[in-house]
């Protein structure tokens, strides 16, 4: 089912005119800058599909932005957040998106702050919904619903085994969960989404472990 | 949730000898493992945005970011006020409650996506106005929201509520079926009626385009928020008045996902067909991107 509960349905709170391009974008922005953990001093944003062709009007772009700051959707600074990225020194190139992509409202974020970079893109489903497709390059589903640990590590015998098994000594439950990897024994990235949302502590564990090299968690509620 | 679909609903609250919406609450809380106490108040919440909305756009100037539309909320809520309308003052009440929504909606202020932005006026329009009329409580309201997102639930797994992906079927139409059903409930009409409520009103939504002018969600989303609170009371009455859906309701929300498919890409939200392109459209879009290539955007 590709919603899960009751507020997927009524709700969310926000700010209008559009939940697939506002509400939605802001999200996706703020999935974005959780992804890459800080605040970005720079973003490309490539829009696709009926987000390239509308977003001027819908504030599309000022809800991205927004989610950048990590403003929720209903965050009444949603309309003043150019301003405020702006005034964080914050560059944001906004770009028109061509070739395939998988939904008609379909968004490419890049991050960087200094050394750091993240990348994430997503669509925007319908009610202010999200579907996360790719996360640093990793082919990686996520729904944005539930808390969601991304962990960057090496493709190697009982990795998984170890994270999980850190999740479940701090009985955290795994609601979803999937693997991508570059190669074998290459690069690979793991995202397993939550019933509630681990702290600090138990990511520090998670990125201790062997072959693990960053772990970070995705909490938009 | 144990349901999938709305006959799943009907069976269930059979079963558990429950009102739709006390079968939502209690799938939520399962699901979610949220407690049934937080579970009503952020619904509460939601309902109060609602009614604040409501109140922000009969009693404000509200204009669009675009300044193409606002203030026809309270053209319609001072024509109410100043005699007999065609429709009757409840239906004008609930559709210029429905229009201060979506007028809101489009300043971006504050509103709550049910099921999405584009539809936002519907329910709150209906909700808010049966309320004053029958003197429900706000709990009694809250009851309703989760009667409707019951509804909302099955139409959106099943088929759609993403203008972009099933046309404005897809949104305003899954909102006036949602209202519809929740409007039966509180009246105290049975689940199965409240069903038959959201397949009357989904049939008579089929094929709705979703063509927004200058891709925004103003003209003739508003309208539409508007008009659509008026077909959510007829779709509640005829159903309890006893009338059914022939097609089943379920299968209404099968047809209206592949109704939605068939649709060229030019209806679904994409501004390249229906209303955006007509010669006033166009012109509407060409001013829009003039003024914004002046503003240096």
């Amino acid at each position: 089912m590709r919603f899960k509960n009751v507020f997927n349905i009524i709700g969310p709170s926000m700010v209008g005119p559009s939940s697939s391009h506002t509400a939605g974008a802001a999200r996706l922005g703020r999935a974005a800058r959780q992804l890459l953990g800080v605040c970005p001093e720079h973003a490309d944003i490539i829009l696709y599909g009926s987000f390239a062709e509308t977003y001027w009007g819908h504030g599309t772009d000022l809800a991205l932005v927004g989610g950048l700051l990590d403003y929720s959707p209903d965050d009444p600074r949603l309309p003043d957040a150019a301003e405020e990225a702006d005034h964080l020194g914050m560059t944001i190139q906004f770009d028109k998106g061509s070739g395939n992509y998988p939904h008609p409202n379909f968004v490419r974020i890049r991050l960087q702050q200094g050394e750091r970079t993240a990348e994430l893109a997503g669509a925007s489903i319908g009610g202010g919904n999200i579907e996360i497709h790719e996360m640093n390059g990793f082919d990686l589903r996520g729904s944005g619903q539930y808390p969601t640990l991304a962990v960057e590590h090496q493709d190697s015998k009982g990795v998984l085994a170890d994270i999980t098994r850190t999740l479940s000594e701090s009985e955290l439950n795994i609601g979803f969960m999937d693997v991508d990897r570059k190669s074998r024994s290459g690069e690979a990235m793991t995202v397993i989404e939550l019933d509630s949302a681990p702290v600090q502590e138990v990511l520090d564990r998670i990125e201790q472990l062997p072959h693990v090299t960053r772990a970070v968690v995705i909490n938009l509620d | 949730m144990q349901f999938r679909s709305l006959k799943d609903i009907i069976r269930l609250c059979e079963e558990r000898s429950v009102t739709i919406a006390e079968l939502m609450v209690e799938e939520q809380v399962k699901e979610t493992g949220v407690s049934r106490e937080e579970v009503i108040q952020q619904m509460t919440d939601y309902y109060h945005i609602m009614k604040e909305a409501v109140h922000k756009g009969i009693t404000e100037d509200t204009v669009s970011r675009s300044g193409l539309t606002g203030g026809d909320a309270r053209r319609v809520y001072n024509y109410l006020n100043n005699g007999e309308t065609a429709s009757g003052s409840d239906a004008t009440r609930a559709m210029s409650y429905a229009l201060a929504v979506s007028e809101v909606n489009a300043s971006m202020g504050r509103i709550i996506a049910t099921p999405t932005a584009g539809s936002c006026g519907i329910i709150p329009g209906v909700f808010v106005s049966t309320q004053e009329r029958f003197g429900w409580s706000d709990e009694q309201m809250v009851m309703g929201l989760f009667a409707a997102g019951a509804i909302g639930y099955v139409i959106a797994n099943n088929s759609s509520i993403s203008g972009a992906e099933g046309g404005c079927q897809a949104e305003v139409g899954s909102a006036i079926g949602m209202a519809a059903g929740a409007v039966v409930e509180l009246r105290d009409g049975s689940p199965e009626q409240a069903m038959h409520a959201v397949g009357l009103a989904l049939k008579n939504t089929l094929g709705l385009i979703c063509d927004p002018v200058a891709g925004l969600v103003e003209i003739p989303c508003i309208v539409r928020n508007g008009l659509g609170a008026v077909n959510a009371l007829a779709a509640a009455d005829m159903a309890l008045a006893g009338v059914r859906s022939a097609i089943p309701s379920d299968e209404v929300v099968d047809v209206m996902l592949q109704v939605g498919r068939s649709m060229p890409s030019e209806h679904r939200e994409t501004a390249r067909g229906g209303l955006a392109q007509t010669p006033t459209g166009r012109k509407i879009t060409e001013e829009l991107r003039r003024r914004r290539q002046n503003n240096g955007n």
